[in-house]
């Protein structure tokens, strides 16, 4: 019987993936031809959604971007053997765009039905737990520190420290908060994950547990990811059902369970110590540091925060051994980063790769350039309070330290690009009024600030003592960094002076010509 | 979206609050419950919150204004939401928020005719923009024509 892959991924059905798996399903069934209809994962090739898979025997081949009407004229062709088509790709793990990357945390996303447990352990799954479970704590969390992964929430912290003051820490009672609350523009890897391989977070989560003595996890998923959500909660399902989530896990008589929560519509509960009041229950205000949440987070007690891509990479780092992670990537940064390539690009998508590509490369070879097929003018690298890079500064190494130095920064690995006919005043303007829209309220540059900085930005734009308030945004801007309690408040101004300090003419048209 | 919703009672409130898991038994996940049932979060429903987890009215206020997803009034029967972030502005999603607002006559933020216009800030599309979600369906690579079938096919679906 011929096997046929059909995504499931929210992205792909955003744009017809259901009715493409309806109509091979209906069309099939017509003409008395027995077919199976895998819905697997997003291979990550956005822009050749919905992609339909054939399973042949010289590999999988591609179809896309397919639609319904295509389907009847795609069997006539002998697609069901892999023939050739004008939308067909060939084989889809040789095409270049995926041939070049380095998936490590995406290796299974796209391959396997994401709920089926058993291909997820024919590819290698619970591996990681297996081991963890004939370990002890400390040769865990030494070889977190070893492999050199770093947070991929956008703050960089060593994992394995981490890891190793929960561990350390004395509490009865101790969590993992997997932060799945992916509120940047321009990302979306924690969303395919969770929804392309849900097991993977879950099995990363289980090691952290056993590593720093923890019974209890919670993953705070944002309410935009309904999808995300019911897959997530469907794998623990299935994880506690297999015996490796529960009361006993894998018959060692440790205790992991894992706990899925919907947020509520709040981008600062992206933020880890809002993240924790939230999954309290209570408004998403930021707290105060000291103390760390590794001391004292969830309920006052010791608490491992994590994203989903930072949890999803701990699995084949316990399986493989650390030195296979850590011999990827540059300097500090270490193992692969999962960019998301998004806005207005040829080709967007996944891309995960070792640390040091550069943007030009992520731009260029795998992006294809602008889809509109206008100038490149922009980049924003990190989401929505990341930097606006100029269409010259492509050739920046994108890892942590050398995007700092270059007055950026790589947050969750999302990169945004724009065409010439973007107005950076108005990019500016937005980032101030995101701020006011979801700033928590908890301190005064960041609640203030804000509203502020939206009214000096309308003046300058409008022509009104412009150069004073000129002086007036970067004052402004120095308050909200140095005084904000989180990178909320504190961070809101990078977009906003480094458009200024990229593009000053959009701050300097005559107010009649401004958009 | 759920289409049927029941209608507001204390006593139903109480029997779903009671009904929540021990480790579930906290504010927000406790207004969430009330608006899955009800669609909505009356403000009745407010003491009867604060009486079940033992906090202050003044508390459970405080989150339910907090959040952007919990409701102080009934939904409509189109919810449609407009992603506005930067990597669905890098290809068009101003222009096609000004072209629903003309087509539609209602600014975003606004309810006309049972279809609720909203701005939201990323729906994880970013690839596929400008992305827009009606009804909790989401839709990629969005033009007023996409999206306005999609309005229509949910009002078919509720006719």
């Amino acid at each position: 019987m011929t096997r046929i892959y059909v995504p499931r991924d929210s992205a792909a059905r955003s744009v017809g993936a259901d009715e493409v798996a309806r109509a091979v399903e209906n069309e099939c069934g017509v003409r008395g031809i027995n077919v199976e209809i895998v819905r697997n994962g997003s291979r990550g090739l956005l822009w050749l959604e919905p992609l339909v898979e054939v399973e042949t025997s010289r590999g999988r081949m591609g179809y896309g971007p397919v639609t319904p009407g295509d389907v009847p004229g795609l069997i006539d062709g002998g697609f069901l053997e892999g023939a050739h088509h004008e939308l067909a790709l060939g084989v889809v793990d040789d095409i270049p765009w995926l041939a070049r990357q380095q998936r490590v945390s995406f290796a299974r996303v796209g391959i396997i039905d994401p709920l089926d447990l058993d291909a997820y352990r024919a590819t290698g799954g619970l591996r990681g737990l297996q081991r963890a479970l004939q370990e002890s704590a400390e040769e865990i969390v030494g070889d977190v520190l070893a492999s050199g992964l770093r947070g991929r929430g956008g703050a960089g912290f060593p994992a394995g420290i981490k890891w190793r003051t929960v561990l350390e820490a004395e509490s009865l009672d101790k969590y993992i908060c997997c932060n799945a609350d992916e509120g940047d523009s321009g990302t979306f890897a924690d969303r395919m994950l969770m929804e392309g391989d849900p097991f993977t977070l879950l099995e990363g989560m289980a090691i952290a547990g056993v590593a720093v003595g923890a019974t209890r996890g919670l993953i705070y998923v944002r309410s935009e990811y309904p999808d995300a959500i019911a897959t997530l909660r469907t794998a623990v399902d299935i994880a506690r059902v297999d015996g490796w989530l529960g009361v006993d896990v894998m018959g060692t008589g440790r205790t992991f369970d894992i706990r899925v929560v919907e947020g509520a519509g709040s981008y600062v509960c992206g933020e880890e110590t809002a993240m924790l009041e939230s999954l309290e229950g209570k408004r998403g205000m930021v707290r105060p540091k000291p103390p760390i949440p590794a001391l004292k987070g969830l309920f006052g007690q010791p608490t491992l925060v994590h994203n989903v891509l930072t949890l999803s990479a701990v699995p084949s780092i316990i399986a493989d051994g650390p030195g296979d992670y850590q011999a990827l990537g540059v300097d500090r940064s270490r193992g692969t980063q999962v960019f998301q390539l998004a806005g207005n690009l040829a080709r967007g998508g996944i891309v995960e790769i070792a640390f040091g590509v550069t943007l030009r490369e992520l731009i260029e070879d795998f992006g294809g350039g602008t889809l509109s097929g206008r100038p490149l003018r922009a980049v924003q690298v990190g989401g929505p309070l990341g930097a606006y890079l100029p269409a010259e500064a492509l050739d920046v190494s994108m890892d942590y330290e050398a995007l700092a130095d270059s007055g950026g920064l790589l947050g969750h690995g999302g990169v945004v690009a724009f065409d010439d006919s973007i107005d950076m005043a108005t990019q500016a303007r937005f980032a101030m009024e995101f701020c006011a829209v979801e700033s928590c309220g908890k301190c005064t540059p960041c609640r203030i600030g804000s509203t502020r900085g939206i009214e000096v930005i309308d003046k300058i734009t409008a022509g009104v003592d412009r150069e004073l308030n000129l002086v007036l945004l970067e004052d402004l801007c120095a308050t909200m960094t140095d005084g904000s309690l989180c990178a909320m408040g504190g961070l809101t101004p990078l977009p906003v002076l480094s458009a200024l300090a990229h593009f000053p003419e959009d701050f300097h048209r005559p107010p009649e010509v401004t958009p | 979206m759920v289409t049927s919703h029941q209608a507001w009672s204390v006593e139903a409130a109480t029997v779903i609050l009671q009904a929540m898991p021990a480790e579930e038994r906290l504010m927000l996940p406790a207004l969430q419950r009330i608006q899955a049932v009800f669609g909505w979060v009356p403000d009745e429903s407010v003491p009867v919150i604060a009486r079940e987890l033992n906090v202050s009215r003044a508390e459970v206020v405080g989150v339910l204004t907090y959040y952007h997803d919990l409701r102080q009034s009934p939904p409509p029967p189109v919810a449609v939401q407009v992603c506005v972030s930067e990597a669905c502005q890098a290809v068009g999603a101003r222009p096609l928020a000004a072209s629903l607002e003309a087509v539609y006559g209602v600014p975003l933020g606004e309810t006309r005719d049972g279809v609720e216009f909203a701005k939201v800030y990323c729906l994880g599309n970013c690839a596929l923009g400008p992305a827009a979600m009606v009804n909790g369906r989401l839709l990629g690579r969005c033009d007023v024509e996409r999206v306005g079938a999609a309005i229509a096919q949910a009002q078919s679906v509720l006719a």
